[in-house]
């Protein structure tokens, strides 16, 4: 079987080759409205699109919401897969709060004096506490996954769970303080640069190509698809929908993990309080900008980086034209509800029998 | 035990009895614990979660679920305010107003979710933002309430059997006895139970489906604004942080209460346990005084769990005694 074309084709929609073809493409309408957010800051925010090279480094407004989507994309990728499979992940932020915690307080980092210069070091090897904080992302993400996979209970109830708990673990940790982190080369994962670009945006780059090719390359973007468009039947079928649903939950809370230590290590610090929170609700709404429907199925990563994108966009756009920044959560709500509205096949026949 | 087991009001009852256990082992390790108005602050601590979780209820009954009502609560506090203190209007028009602008959020999430097949979920989630964003228009400052009329259902006690409780326990209690009589009592609430049982069943049964499903989360949205009522004469103060994460302490109650997740089964009377259970967590850690505050959400968490496993158990386990 060849999966060669995008998995986020639509299957029920067979492919056309008249001009209707990149109207109808399924990533058509996240990058138009992609677009006319750009458009917008084309003309209303002076100088949107200058880039210039400081330092070696590349700098501008572009670079700078591509560097601030770069958690949110990662988080979106995750939640992409659980979509997929009629899942959804509200733990998300409560795992970015909970590794962003578990790196920090590891590495902590105290100044020594050496010779008179002083020197930061780690507490425990840097290595270490990324696996470690990893390791504990990864736990979530088994909690979660045997709780929908292994007792199939509702995935909004089962990640409810670690939600609420997982926010409060990380707190206990702290003590409610905010942990700050003093050495040098942790910084580097949320804001170092690497050939002149973001280093983040390496790292989403490689998370990325790794779940494309996993997802196209070999069988296991069809079977998330099967899982997602009938689970009893992708069962019947002979495809291991349990071990499916728990791998795609265990990744979910890798990519959350790996996007607390990036914001962790971008605000050079852990907050327990408030590191993450909503991350949940912007990732979902990120997924399902890109086209990914809530029940299940067909999915598209790229779309999903997209969403991200067009979140990003839409804060920076509103907060450089000066609207006050409560707006924008009124914003991304009516754009959700519009969003939804336009998946839903009854708006849709409304719609036509107004026309007609 | 067994027969115990399989009763319908078995996980209801293993509420009660976690309330007693807790409450009897608190009163053993701090002797203060058991006295009458601790037990009476519960209710004055919790009442507007307990309006909530009532109408959370009459939701997760039905099958679905509200995320908005932490924010319905704080948008509430928040036009309370600001029609007091910026606009000037009476205490009682604003109590009526507020009560009907919740309705009226809950009806038309409820519209949605009905009218265009969209998920309880992502509406309410979708609500949930839209509720702390129009906050956040108002002010992003909290606006204190000095109305007599506020202050006075604050600071007034009604004495009850040697200690004394908030008229806002009252109002709360009242609300409560209404939504069982609603629930057991009314054709409204046998529709409720029904679609949560099987959607499709109830529509052949020729249950206003429609009418049903949008009345339901008007009425949460309704209990969510009379919730911000009782917390804004709580807090006398509106404020768009005000009840963060309510929406989950809510569920938690109903689901700690014995209602299914999966709809069809419960009862309103358990949002009363499973609120009390929450708050005797939070007076225990609060009385034992070496824990920190973090601790109420993991333990939270944790009877969650617990409950959520017990109940997916007893379904598995109905299911192939049916079989045999």
């Amino acid at each position: 079987m060849s999966l060669s074309t995008p998995s986020s084709a639509p299957l029920a929609r067979p492919a056309s080759f008249t001009g209707n073809t990149v109207l109808h493409h399924p990533l058509s309408r996240p990058l138009a409205a992609l677009f006319l957010l750009l458009l917008v800051d084309l003309f209303a925010i002076p100088g949107f699109f200058h880039l210039e090279v400081r330092d070696g480094h590349l700098y501008g407004s572009v670079i700078d919401i591509v560097n601030r989507a770069a958690p949110l994309m990662l988080a979106a990728l995750g939640m992409t897969l659980v979509i997929a499979t009629r899942g959804i992940d509200i733990s998300v932020g409560a795992v970015v709060a909970l590794s962003g915690t578990v790196a920090a307080m590891l590495i902590g980092g105290t100044m020594v004096m050496d010779n008179g210069v002083a020197t930061y070091v780690s507490n425990i090897p840097m290595g270490w506490a990324l696996a470690a904080a990893l390791g504990a992302a990864l736990l979530c993400g088994a909690w979660n996954g045997v709780l929908v996979a292994g007792l199939g209970l509702q995935p909004i109830v089962a990640t409810l769970i670690l939600m609420v708990a997982g926010r409060g673990l990380a707190q206990l940790l702290t003590d409610g303080q905010i942990v700050t982190v003093y050495y040098q080369p942790y910084f580097f994962i949320g804001s170092g640069y690497l050939f002149g670009l973001p280093f983040s945006l390496f790292l989403v780059a490689a998370v990325f190509i790794i779940t494309a090719v996993l997802m196209r390359k070999t069988a296991l973007g069809l079977f998330i698809q099967a899982v997602g468009i009938n689970p009893v039947a992708a069962r019947l079928a002979g495809i291991r929908t349990a071990t499916l649903i728990f791998f795609v939950y265990v990744f979910c809370a890798a990519c959350a993990g790996l996007s607390g230590l990036m914001i962790s290590s971008n605000i050079k610090s852990a907050d327990a309080n408030n590191a993450g929170l909503m991350l949940e609700l912007d990732a979902i709404l990120a997924v399902t900008l890109g086209g990914t429907s809530l029940a299940g199925g067909k999915f598209s990563l790229v779309g999903s980086m997209i969403g991200a994108l067009i979140i990003q966009t839409l804060t920076y756009t509103i907060y450089s034209l000066g609207v006050p920044p409560e707006v924008n959560m009124v914003v991304k709500s009516v754009v959700v509800f519009l969003v939804c509205l336009s998946q839903s096949s009854e708006f849709k026949q409304l719609l036509h029998r107004r026309k007609a | 035990m067994k027969g115990l087991l399989h009763t319908p009001y078995f996980t209801s009852l293993v509420t009660v009895l976690l309330l007693v256990v807790m409450l009897g082992l608190g009163g053993a390790a701090y002797p203060g614990l058991l006295s009458t108005q601790v037990i009476f602050n519960l209710l004055i601590d919790n009442a507007f979660l307990l309006v909530i979780a009532v109408g959370m209820t009459f939701v997760i009954v039905s099958g679905g679920i509200d995320l908005s009502v932490g924010s319905v609560l704080a948008l509430s506090t928040m036009i309370a305010a600001w029609l007091l203190h910026v606009a000037h209007w009476p205490p009682l028009l604003v109590i009526v107003t507020v009560l009907a602008l919740g309705t009226v959020f809950g009806a038309g999430m409820g519209a949605l979710i009905h009218y265009f097949k969209l998920q309880p979920f992502i509406v309410t989630l979708a609500g949930m933002f839209l509720a702390r964003g129009l906050c956040y228009l108002i002010s992003i400052n909290s606006i204190t309430i000095d109305d007599p009329l506020f202050v006075a259902m604050s600071q007034t006690q009604l004495g009850l059997l040697g200690g004394f409780v908030s008229p806002g326990v009252v109002i709360a209690v009242v609300t409560l006895l209404l939504a069982i009589w609603l629930a057991h009592a009314t054709p409204f609430g046998r529709a409720v139970y029904a679609i949560g049982g099987n959607e499709q069943s109830a529509l052949m049964m020729g249950l206003p489906v429609g009418r049903t499903k949008v009345f339901i989360y008007a009425f949460s949205g309704f209990c969510a604004s009379l919730g911000g009522v009782l917390f804004s004469f709580y807090m006398l103060s509106g404020y768009g942080l005000h009840a963060q994460g309510t929406e989950l302490d809510a569920i938690a109650a109903v689901v700690i209460g014995g209602t299914l997740l999966s709809g069809g089964y419960g009862y309103v009377a358990g949002a009363l346990s499973g609120v009390l259970v929450l708050g005797t967590i939070q007076t225990l850690i609060a009385f034992d005084g070496t824990l920190s505050s973090w601790w109420t959400k993991i333990v939270i968490g944790g009877l969650l769990f617990v409950f959520c496993v017990v109940q997916r158990l007893m379904a598995m386990g109905q299911k192939t005694t049916k079989g045999s």
